[in-house]
């Protein structure tokens, strides 16, 4: 069908009817600037008229005082996070400390408190009684030295929700220090009960309960997840790196930080650079192919155009005799060569460096004065014999934003001092390594988003799937129970070793 | 046919004489001979005993002096004119049949069926 465009000198007048045609052409895909100053599509969804602002009189520019939509979301957001996290970690510390001040003063408020009130009426403490203060004194120590051991360790991350195992017992040490003092108060203090040595027994027995409620805590928080239980396998969105974790009973959001910690230490280093090639390739796919509608607007439903489009693409692609496999050959094979020259001559240079300098010997150190070196300065002398052919090795396969020359240098100085060979200082350049080994910035995704389908506190069972999402790349880890095993034994007797010979001759006569 | 270590053995036996045939410069028997106390008896086919280390008939070539004399395979070999067959190596069983100086050999042979038809016979002859 035609296309007829009226062309209007000041750009508002109707038009008729425009037949629409659409077309993807290869390089204008995206591009939605509309041709300068001459036509005027009207009725079309997809052009703009650059003209069409100048006649108008209305000012709709933004004052200084006004804020835009997108300020306000911001706001909002910055506030909740802030707030909402400070707020919580306060709120979490304070009731760890009340809760802790509660637990050790209780015992020795039961003690003194008879003391208090009525001193003249109690029977004095005989010598069972004072061994008591010892065993009490002792045991609120221990139980002071095992709630640092445990609870006061710094936190090692931020978690979505709430740790459920630790409000349990938190809820469960502070109603027990409830109801004790609700006994007390009752029996103890209204009666004024007179026999002192029962008060210590009382409270030694509270000393004992807590002791207890930690020992439940020890199991709870941290020897339930030791034994392993379920395999993790934990892929990366981008490029398909894969590894393998066991996992004890944990809930999701804790399986989801163990598995962020040992992304750190395990995969290696996400490089975008890598990437590039795939994606030029998967554009190339669909390109030069041109789609036209030749059943006019009345077939225009836009959900039936479009799918008839790409099933038109899809059919048109497959039939087309595709040659990209021959060039991905070649310039993987390519690649490979030139990368292999340049590793040659880098080591060469590296191993050529390296014997510039020697270590000096302590006899020495007073017959030659002169050039003496600290390491950074070696390293510094040695660099620019070095520096070309590590740059180029570096740019061949796309690592070098990840080395900066500050960070090599330093490695150098670090290799000069440990008495490593070339290769070992070489080694961390050739293979990449994991994201810790490099510096500060390049792990600067500190920021994790979980998403799961199961609320993030229930626990992992067979076949749960999570995403911990960055900004870069998102890892997906899938769960599974490791079996049931069931193993039966053989004895064997070490006297049954015992062999014959297999001959079976036969002679014919 | 089994036995008892120590204890004389008792058997049915059946006497076979095979005259020997020239075949070129050499004296056959037309049999092949397994068994001996120094194989393997668990992997005799045809020994009921499978710890018995006698020496057995494993084949018997069609048409030959053996086949002629109504030599069966499986049989027991227990005398070889008179040379006892039961405790020999299987070297010496070879040695006592070859002999190049005589040309007939008469064998004692047993086998399961002989048991069988002597019980038999004896059977009829009562009853």
């Amino acid at each position: 069908m035609e296309v007829e465009v009226l062309q209007a000198p000041d750009g508002c007048e109707d038009v008729d009817e425009v037949k629409e045609v659409v077309v993807s052409t290869i390089e204008e895909e995206f591009n939605t600037s509309s041709p300068p100053a001459s036509s005027c599509g009207r009725g079309a969804k997809t052009s703009q008229d650059d003209n069409w602002g100048e006649t108008t009189t209305a000012i709709t520019g933004t004052s200084e005082h006004s804020l835009s939509q997108e300020d306000i979301v911001r706001i909002t957001k910055d506030l909740e996070d802030s707030v909402g996290l400070d707020c919580r970690r306060y709120f979490t510390r304070a009731v760890a400390v009340i809760l802790g001040l509660l637990v050790f003063l209780t015992p020795l408020a039961f003690l003194t408190l008879p003391h208090i009130l009525w001193p003249e009426k109690l029977q004095s403490c005989g010598t069972a009684c004072e061994g008591l203060f010892i065993s009490v004194a002792f045991k609120l120590l221990i139980l002071l030295l095992a709630v640092w051991a445990l609870y006061f360790r710094p936190a090692r991350a931020g978690l979505p929700r709430v740790f459920v195992f630790r409000v349990l017992l938190a809820v469960l040490v502070f109603l027990l220090v409830v109801s004790y003092w609700l006994f007390y108060s009752v029996r103890i203090l209204d009666s004024q009960d007179t026999n002192y040595q029962g008060v210590v027994q009382y409270a030694v027995s509270l000393v004992d309960a807590l002791l207890f409620i930690h020992y439940l805590a020890v199991v709870l928080l941290e020897l339930r997840q030791l034994q392993p239980c379920y395999s993790v396998c934990v892929t990366r969105s981008t490029d398909g790196a894969t590894r393998h974790y066991n996992l004890g009973q944990l809930s999701i959001q804790r399986a989801a930080l163990a598995v962020v910690e040992n992304y750190y230490s395990d995969f290696p280093i996400h490089n975008p650079a890598l990437l590039s090639a795939s994606k030029s390739r998967a554009a190339k796919h669909l390109a030069g192919l041109k789609v036209y509608n030749v059943d006019g607007p009345g077939n225009n439903t836009s959900a039936g155009l479009v799918q008839s489009q790409s099933r038109a693409m899809i059919a048109a692609a497959a039939r087309r005799r595709d040659t990209s496999h021959n060039e991905l050959y070649y310039e993987e094979a390519e690649h490979e060569r030139r990368v292999r020259k340049r590793k040659a001559r880098l080591v060469v240079a590296v191993e050529e460096a390296f014997t510039h300098i020697k270590r000096m010997q302590d006899e020495e150190q007073k017959k030659a004065p002169g050039d003496v070196m600290d390491p950074r300065e070696a390293a510094q002398a040695i660099f620019p014999s070095m520096a070309r052919a590590l740059q180029k090795y570096l740019r061949t396969t796309k690592q070098q934003h990840c080395h900066s020359m500050e960070s090599i240098q330093q490695h150098l100085a670090f290799c000069i001092t440990n008495n490593m060979t070339p290769k070992a200082f070489l080694e961390s350049f050739l293979t990449p390594g994991p994201s810790l080994q490099y510096s500060r910035d390049h792990w600067r995704a500190r920021q994790w988003t979980l998403v799961s389908e199961a609320s993030v506190t229930s626990g992992l069972k067979d076949g749960t799937t999570f995403l911990l999402k960055c900004v870069d790349f998102s890892l997906v880890a899938t769960s599974k129970k490791i079996p049931y095993i069931q193993m039966s034994e053989e004895y064997i007797d070490p006297k049954s070793h015992k062999f014959v010979l297999r001959l079976q001759s036969e002679t014919s006569v | 046919m089994s036995f008892v270590p120590g204890q004389p053995v008792t058997a049915v036996v059946q006497r076979i004489e095979i005259q020997k045939l020239r075949q070129g410069d050499k004296l056959i028997l037309g049999f092949s001979i397994g068994g001996g106390i120094d194989q393997d008896p668990g992997q005799n086919p045809f020994s009921e005993d499978k710890t018995d280390k006698g020496i057995y008939v494993t084949r018997i070539s069609p048409g030959g002096p053996a086949d002629v004399a109504n030599l069966r395979m499986g049989d027991k070999i227990m005398q070889v004119n008179g040379w006892d067959m039961t405790m020999v190596t299987h070297d010496q069983a070879r040695k006592k049949l070859t002999k190049q100086k005589e040309d007939v050999v008469r064998l004692l042979i047993t086998r399961k069926s002989l048991e069988e038809t002597v019980r038999l016979q004896l059977k009829s002859m009562l009853s």
